[in-house]
């Protein structure tokens, strides 16, 4: 499978990245390149096959719902590019 | 003094040869005398280390010192350091000042190592060469105008270069194990599960995990004693005891079983590296092992395999930096969708959004079964390898790379060529098995490394066989030409 122009805009609307003219080509060539390779994948037999995402088949650990670390918001938000009052400023969604 | 290993400093510090703050003070005047040729740390904590420093030295006088006290490693800028910039190589994390620590510095640190530094690594730990770095490339002690290898490319040539005696690292699909091969140096990649990833800023999850690099076996057996460990914070994490890996470091290898897998020395292999491999193998039948052809068929579905897992689980993980709460803001955002495409379209280098790209379209809706399901089942068919040929040896054997170090260039134009360099080291990631590199000859006077792939937590093991080796070679001894 190859993907075009088109495609690669449609990705970059999905991950957020914005994927400039000059670039869009050059872009599409890479990743051409990465899903060639990839793509020997569909010649194996992979019937009855169970997938392995955890590559011990570990299951997630559970805990209590129960609070474990303590407030930090200050040094949290020191880090922040912009806060007040103790929120997170961004640009405003809703007009 | 930067000659002497991890465990000699240590031994030093604690027959009162010298004091922390000598020792520290001379690697960091080191680093400041040297680092420009090689640009191995992002950033120096001179003050930090030398408060640390005292604080070992009256520790040591005191007589209660812990297991490190006072030796100087450097932290790859992967690993969150409270108070101290953690970049993770990008210009993304470049003003970004972690409230806390990882579980593995604070582990070091309770073992009382000094912190020299932070050290340069590719972008988000997504490189061979070292060539994504925001910061700049790392150049290779043994030659500069070759690559150190990647992601761990700052730690394996701080080391390399007798600028810290040791250094945190991390692998995803073999970023400790190749900078280490391709800087002559010692580095283990542990089992997954078996070091914590909290406060280790994510790559690929179901692959990373943090691990060692030094100049030899006993030294990564005292770093990995301390990093090793279960973590509640972690949700991967394994309950399972971690041994002394000192303890076993001498013990006999005769009658061990080593797998020698055919797929590993396949016609990529460079003949002069197959040769350096095979003299070490041929070091290690004297000791006594037994060599024995083994067959991991899937072999050549590993890159395939991860060049969907790691990209998939890169573009869910690095969806996290969207300008609002840390890391880099776009200027003057006109809304909040300009926010999110600016700051990541700025902040992200070129390899960082591509690979967030691929991982996107893996993902997508149409795409995940062709892609990322078979991937998964792929991953199955590589584990299954592995677990087959444990049946009948103990170890497993072969080339960490196929070639030594490349030039700067010679592969950024052509990413799968670039991929291809890790053949032989993304399978265990992607069965989580543990394996290490450790140095086994020169080629064209550049290092080649010899890599081990243990059976799961037998990195006590893995590191016997390389102490034993290390006893009876001296590659790992060699210094890069010009370092002093």
């Amino acid at each position: 499978m190859s993907i075009d122009r088109t495609d690669i805009e449609k990705l970059g609307e999905l991950a957020r990245i914005h994927i400039s003219d000059e670039n869009a080509q050059a872009s599409a060539k890479r990743i051409n390149e990465v899903l060639a390779l990839v793509d020997q994948l569909q010649a194996v037999d992979t019937s009855n096959i169970e997938p392995l995402a955890n590559p011990l088949g570990a299951r997630q650990r559970l805990r209590l719902d129960t609070v474990s670390e303590t407030n930090r918001r200050e040094a949290f938000q020191a880090i922040a590019p912009a806060t007040e009052d103790g929120l997170y400023l961004v640009p405003k969604v809703i007009e | 003094m930067h000659n002497l290993t991890l465990a000699e400093l240590s031994a030093g510090l604690g027959a009162g040869e010298f004091s922390s703050v000598e020792v520290t003070q001379h690697f960091l005047a080191r680093i400041k005398r040297l680092d420009g040729n090689y640009n191995s740390f992002i950033t120096l904590t001179e003050e930090a280390a030398l408060a640390q420093a005292a604080q070992a030295d009256k520790l040591l006088a005191a007589g209660n010192a812990p297991a490190l006290c006072g030796v100087p490693i450097a932290h790859k800028d992967i690993f969150c350091t409270s108070g101290v910039r953690t970049s993770c190589g990008s210009k993304m994390l470049d003003n970004f000042v972690p409230p806390y620590d990882a579980t593995v510095v604070e582990n070091l640190a309770a073992a009382g190592v000094v912190v020299l530094g932070k050290t340069n690594m590719d972008e988000f730990a997504m490189g061979s060469s070292n060539e994504t770095s925001y910061y700049g490339p790392v150049k290779n002690p043994w030659h500069t105008d070759c690559v150190p290898g990647g992601s761990s490319g700052g730690s394996a040539a701080a080391v390399a270069a007798r600028l810290t005696p040791a250094a945190t690292a991390t692998d995803t699909g073999g970023s400790i194990r190749q900078p280490a091969a391709l800087c002559g140096i010692t580095g283990l990649k542990p089992t997954y599960g078996r070091v914590s990833r909290w406060g280790m800023i994510a790559f690929a999850s179901s692959l990373d995990q943090g691990g060692p690099m030094a100049r030899t076996a006993a030294d990564a057996a005292l770093m990995l004693n301390e990093m090793a460990g279960f973590d509640s914070k972690d949700s991967t994490s394994i309950e399972h005891d971690v041994p002394d890996y000192r303890a076993t470091l001498n013990d006999d290898i005769s009658g061990m079983t080593i797998g020698v897998p055919e797929e590993y020395f396949d016609e990529g292999l460079n003949p002069a590296t197959e040769q350096a491999t095979r003299n070490a193998l041929a070091e290690l039948e004297k000791q006594g092992a037994k060599l024995k052809a083994i067959s991991l068929p899937h072999s050549h579905l590993s890159v395939p395999a991860y060049y969907v897992i790691a990209p998939a689980e890169a573009s869910a993980n690095l969806s996290r930096f969207d300008g609002a709460r840390y890391g880099y803001r776009c200027e003057n955002p006109a809304d909040l969708r300009d926010m999110y495409m600016r700051s990541r379209s700025e902040g992200f280098g070129d390899e960082v959004k591509q690979r967030i790209l691929i991982g996107a379209y893996c993902l997508s809706a149409g795409y995940y079964d062709a892609y990322y399901n078979k991937a998964m089942q792929v991953r199955r068919l590589i584990k299954e390898d592995f677990v087959s040929a444990f049946k009948d040896v103990d170890m497993i054997a072969g080339p960490t790379c196929p070639n030594p170090a490349f030039e700067f260039g010679a592969k950024s134009d052509d990413p799968v060529a670039m991929y291809l360099e890790d053949i032989y080291t993304i399978a265990t990631n992607l069965a989580g098995l543990p394996g290490m590199s450790l140095p086994c000859g020169l080629v064209d006077d550049k290092p080649v490394g010899l890599q081990l792939i243990g059976n799961y937590f037998e990195e006590g093991r893995m590191l016997n066989v390389a102490h034993c080796y290390q006893q009876v070679s001296d590659w790992h001894s060699r210094c890069a030409p010009g370092i002093d």
